[in-house]
């Protein structure tokens, strides 16, 4: 029989195509995994989640009653962990991007200081936060020991993003504000910050994500107290952590447990996508100038 | 001067206009740069003479840029570059540890190849400078932003539109409000490392006539690879070439000496387009 020959720009397309095939088909599974992910949140929750449900405190263990005062205790806690991390991580990310040379030692080992921090799992943070906030400062189980050990995750996200986005900043901004005899803390105020805001910003929001849904490191550091706190010394319960308890120590907590957990998930994608924005933004500008 | 000024002598005086008294304003003596190690600049002598045009020629690495980064001290930015050799500017030694490098760029203003507009509103790209040199009065600030506006012929095309971006205006509108930033704070010098060539010719153009408008008002030292730029608008022109990559100062003299009857040869094949 005779062999069919298949012409080279044909073989060429087959390839084209399969391997576009593939790649749709990984698409596709992704997406497939959220939809169908957010899905299963939105049919279990709706049911239950109503305006009462953001405004009461639980009750029952959260059988029944809303999430009330543990939304409060997520805010209190994310509050914290930003009034905390914020000064440090951009101090630390002004240094590194304006102060000291790309490869300076100093330098290399701040970054791989804070490249070993984001590896580490949290909930060996909650175990550092537990034994040093807790216990050694005498903190507790608080709002405030809480706060401070997500502070602790949070600086190296916000400290490599902020860095990134004043390393974008031209240097020919640097030079000539120099130039102008412009002192450099007045061209980082001026000039330098005001251009890498929108890289800033996008670091605070995905920070800002991260502390929402962590819930191990707070297992041993703000606690599982679900009243309502009294002050920042008091213990709160994370809304993530909640949710967990909801599910695996409550029997019938399931439908309070997807409704919180529908109000977990709708607040990180409204946070993400803002932070996606911000992104989008910065990219246009970098092209603009 | 005192008497061992005998770097280069300036030969019997060539026909042509006379600028100004050759007063040295600038004084370079020895100076040498290394990059990492490198040298980059290899002992130049040379003086800038006050209210005078002087070009910077030569071939692409020769050290043109560098050469004016050690007049404003732009080279402290620069990790591992080290200078050496002494820099007087009006009789003051710039890299004495006394002299205020702030203060000293506010006198030497710069102007660099590509423009550099800040990110900002037109009139706060003047403003800005002059707010952090201490110039803060309202009617002040407004007062120069219009002077300077008007001295680099931009005036008529933005005052309607002060608060707009500088990012909305053309590159050689662009250029010139950042000519303008640098005349807004008064300076003496102004360096100008090849401010048209990223210009299209008639921008640049325009450009070149402003920089002739200021001649005498400032003492201005230009980089440039256009020949016919230098030789119109230069009344001294000095040619740097580079030897081992290190780059060496050829020739200094008035302009028309250098174009016409260059003393050097690699000069010679360079003005007349031979070699470079
Ligand atoms: N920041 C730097 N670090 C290391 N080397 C540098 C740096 N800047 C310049 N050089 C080197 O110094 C030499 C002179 O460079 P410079 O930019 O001063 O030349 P130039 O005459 O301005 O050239 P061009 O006409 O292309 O602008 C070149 O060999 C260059 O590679
Ligand atoms: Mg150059």
């Amino acid at each position: 029989m005779p062999e069919i020959i298949i012409p080279v720009s044909v073989r060429q397309k087959i390839r084209d195509f399969s391997l576009q095939g593939l790649m749709y088909l990984a698409v596709l599974l992704v997406s497939a995994v959220f939809v169908w992910l957010l899905a299963d949140l939105v049919q279990g929750g709706m049911a239950h989640l109503s305006w009462t449900f953001l405004t009461e405190s639980p009750r029952d263990a959260g059988r029944s009653g809303g999430i009330a005062s543990i939304l409060v205790s997520t805010l209190l806690i994310l509050l914290i962990a930003l009034i905390a991390a914020i000064p440090l991580a951009w101090a630390t990310a002004v240094l590194l991007a304006e102060f000291v040379p790309i490869d300076s030692r100093f330098g290399r080992i701040v970054r791989f200081s804070l490249y070993v921090l984001a590896g580490v799992p949290s909930i060996v943070f909650g175990l550092f936060g537990n034994a040093f906030f807790s216990i050694y400062l005498g903190f507790g189980f608080s709002i405030l020991s809480g706060g401070l050990t997500l502070a602790c995750m949070l600086l190296p996200i916000l400290t490599s993003t902020a860095e990134a986005g004043m390393r974008a900043v031209p240097d020919a901004y640097r030079l000539s504000a120099a130039a102008l005899g412009m002192t450099r803390t007045a061209a980082l105020i001026h000039l330098i910050f005001p251009a890498a805001a929108p890289a800033l910003a996008a670091g605070l929001l995905i920070g800002i994500g991260r502390a929402l849904a962590e819930t191990a490191a707070l297992l041993f550091t703000s606690g599982y107290v679900d009243r309502m706190p009294d002050s920042l010394l008091d213990s709160g319960r994370a809304l993530a952590l909640h949710i967990f308890d909801l599910s695996m120590n409550v029997p019938g907590g399931d439908m309070p447990a997807y409704a919180a957990a529908l109000v977990l998930v709708s607040l990180l994608l409204g946070i993400n996508s803002l932070a996606m924005m911000f992104a989008h933004g910065l990219q246009r500008r970098r092209i603009l100038t | 001067m005192n008497g061992n000024h005998d770097a280069f002598t300036l030969g019997p005086l060539e026909t042509g206009p006379a600028c100004c008294v050759p007063h040295p304003l600038i004084q370079v003596r020895n100076l040498s740069l290394q990059y990492d190690g490198k040298t980059a600049l290899d002992t130049i002598t040379l003086d800038i003479y006050q209210g005078c045009i002087t070009a910077l020629i030569g071939p692409s690495g020769c050290g043109k840029t560098s050469f004016l980064s050690t007049i404003n001290r732009l080279t402290d930015l620069i990790p591992r570059c080290n200078v050496t050799g002494q820099i007087l500017v009006g009789g003051q030694d710039i890299r004495h540890p006394n002299c205020d490098v702030q203060t000293l760029r506010r006198r030497i203003g710069m102007v660099f190849q590509k423009p550099v507009p800040f990110p900002l509103s037109i009139r706060r790209n003047l403003s800005l400078p002059l707010n952090e040199h201490g110039v803060t009065r309202k009617n002040e600030v407004a007062a120069i932003i219009e002077q300077v506006l008007r001295d680099v012929g931009l005036w008529n095309e933005v005052h309607d539109r002060l608060d707009a971006s500088a990012l909305s205006l053309s590159g050689g509108q662009q250029q010139r409000l950042c000519i303008a930033r640098a005349l807004a704070l008064n300076p003496e010098i102004l360096l100008m490392d090849e401010p048209c060539s990223a210009l299209d010719p008639m921008a640049s153009g325009v450009v070149e006539d402003l920089i002739c408008r200021l001649q005498g008002r400032y003492t201005i030292v230009i980089v440039t690879h256009n020949l016919a730029q230098a030789r119109r608008i230069a009344n001294y022109a000095a040619f740097f070439w580079v030897r081992e990559r290190a780059g060496q100062l050829v020739e200094f003299g008035r302009s028309q000496q250098i174009f016409e009857s260059p003393r050097h040869e690699l000069t010679a094949a360079y003005v007349n387009g031979s070699r470079g």
